[in-house]
């Protein structure tokens, strides 16, 4: 445990003192909602009502930008290698990597959405359900995201792949979380829709990481 | 059996004996599925005519998710025995099943239009297709993607392996979600509920696509072997060039 608090505290550092990954994240999901109102036009009431789905898809596209370095830089400097060595379970390695990952992106995107939900006139109730679902849905988004990042490591053309890997799995978690915010703003009962959006991520939970340390050991071989 | 499994030579002679068969059953239940489907089976008596892209359209739909769980199987199978062969039946069925998931939705999509007045609509069933056809072509992708082909060859089994969780999504959509296509109406627990002359060319249809599926599985395999087999030649060769060169 202490093993992988290290892990998690190491990245962390990491992220703070050299990585601007956190800030182009965030800075990517304000600019890519922003082209929404110019793209179909600034009237208030078609902003809220798609305000949602694009703050939810601009966060997908977001975390999804910020996948590719997950194990890259460790990989390429054989760190990746050490810590496949160490007496901790690679899952664990997997789970601290995906935890720190999470903090330095995911995070940042959800203290950012309330802007988004301002931005496109949702309103406090969507604004609050959009937090809400943006927090449980991120983590599914990373836990898959770490299966397609350790999958395409050393792959050619690795980033437009990891795409074409994860979006189609990315896309259960955005019909419930969207679906959600869609049932808040409706004024009907969304309880069945959170529910599902938390089985799907504690069921990713579950099952992630040991395909991706699975994947990370085809990766040393 | 093992040995068939397990060696390349064997399974070559076995593949060649079988394939004629599997080619002349399966250019017979076609045309015989074809000639049923279009000629002696009654038109539904609300779709009327249309209701023929069912013969063509559902077992396409069935072999998408029957390739896919294949697909995983044999990846799954090479993952844990390390078997190349397994390997080549993963990396043999992908395009085949892609090009069923195709089939499946341009046909629906033609059947869509008279029936729905709209070449596609977003309701889960077709979504979900989709999706499978996305995770056929990211396993295509992902194969080819190293420079080690075992390397690509493990990537892409593991995704095969992890993309299985889509295939009971896929097939009970339409009874989860209340959407506009049709749910189940001949693979249900309580019998099939479409009638007998509509039954009988889809299921001889429905086989004969499987054994389309084996046939062409077996030619691509074949290509594989033989493709390893050069590779492997062509690798010897430039050995003992170097060898003789010293």
């Amino acid at each position: 445990m202490r093993g992988l608090a290290a892990i998690v505290r190491r990245d962390l550092r990491l992220a703070l003192r050299q990585g601007m990954d956190s800030v182009m994240v965030v800075a990517f999901f304000v600019l890519a909602t922003m082209l929404f109102p110019f793209g179909v036009g600034p009237d208030a009431n078609l902003l809220a009502r798609i305000g949602a789905g694009v703050g939810w898809v601009a966060a997908l596209l977001a975390s999804l930008l910020a996948l590719e370095r997950l194990f890259q830089a460790d990989y390429e400097d054989g760190s990746l290698e050490l810590l496949a060595l160490s007496p901790l379970p690679l899952e664990g390695i997997v789970l601290a990597k995906v935890g720190a990952h999470w903090l330095t992106t995911g995070l940042p995107l959800i203290v950012a959405s309330p802007l988004i939900a301002l931005l496109m006139n949702v309103g406090a109730e969507g604004c609050g359900a959009l937090v809400l679902t943006l927090l449980i849905g991120t983590t599914t988004l990373s836990l898959i995201g770490a299966v397609g990042a350790a999958l395409t490591l050393g792959a050619r053309r690795g980033g437009v792949l990891l795409s074409l890997l994860v979006l189609p799995l990315y896309i259960p978690t955005l019909i419930f979380g969207v679906g959600t915010v869609a049932a808040v703003i409706d004024g009907f009962p969304a309880w069945a829709n959170v529910m599902m959006l938390a089985a799907i991520a504690v069921g990713a939970l579950a099952l992630c990481p040991w395909a991706a340390a699975a994947a990370l050991r085809q990766a040393l071989e | 059996m093992l040995k068939i499994v397990l060696q390349p030579d064997a399974f070559s002679r076995l593949g060649a004996k079988a394939s004629p068969w599997l080619a002349g059953i399966t250019a017979v239940l076609l045309t015989a599925g074809v000639f049923l489907a279009l000629f002696v089976s009654p038109p539904d008596f609300r779709q009327s005519e249309s209701v023929r892209i069912m013969y063509v359209h559902v077992p396409a739909a069935w072999m998408s998710l029957f390739c896919y769980t294949f697909m995983a199987a044999a990846g799954g199978a090479a993952l844990v025995w390390r078997a190349p062969l397994a390997h080549m039946a993963a990396e043999a069925t992908a395009p085949v099943g892609a090009a069923f998931t195709l089939l499946a939705l341009a046909t629906g999509s033609l059947w869509g239009k008279p029936m729905w007045g709209a070449w596609w609509v977003w309701d889960a069933r077709l979504t979900s297709e989709l999706i499978l056809l996305f995770l056929y072509l990211g396993f295509i992708a992902l194969n080819t993607a190293f420079d080690d082909p075992t390397r690509g060859a493990r990537a892409a089994a593991t995704l095969a392996v992890v993309g299985i969780v889509m295939v009971p999504i896929i097939k009970y959509s339409v009874d989860w979600w209340s959407t506009l296509h049709q749910p189940a109406s001949v693979l249900r627990m309580s019998g099939p509920t479409i009638a007998a002359e509509m039954l009988v060319p889809l299921l001889i249809m429905a086989v004969g696509y499987t054994t389309f599926f084996l046939y062409v599985l077996l030619i691509r395999m074949a290509t594989l072997l033989n493709n390893a087999r050069i590779r492997a030649l062509r690798q010897r060769q430039v050995r003992t060039g170097w060898e003789a060169a010293r």
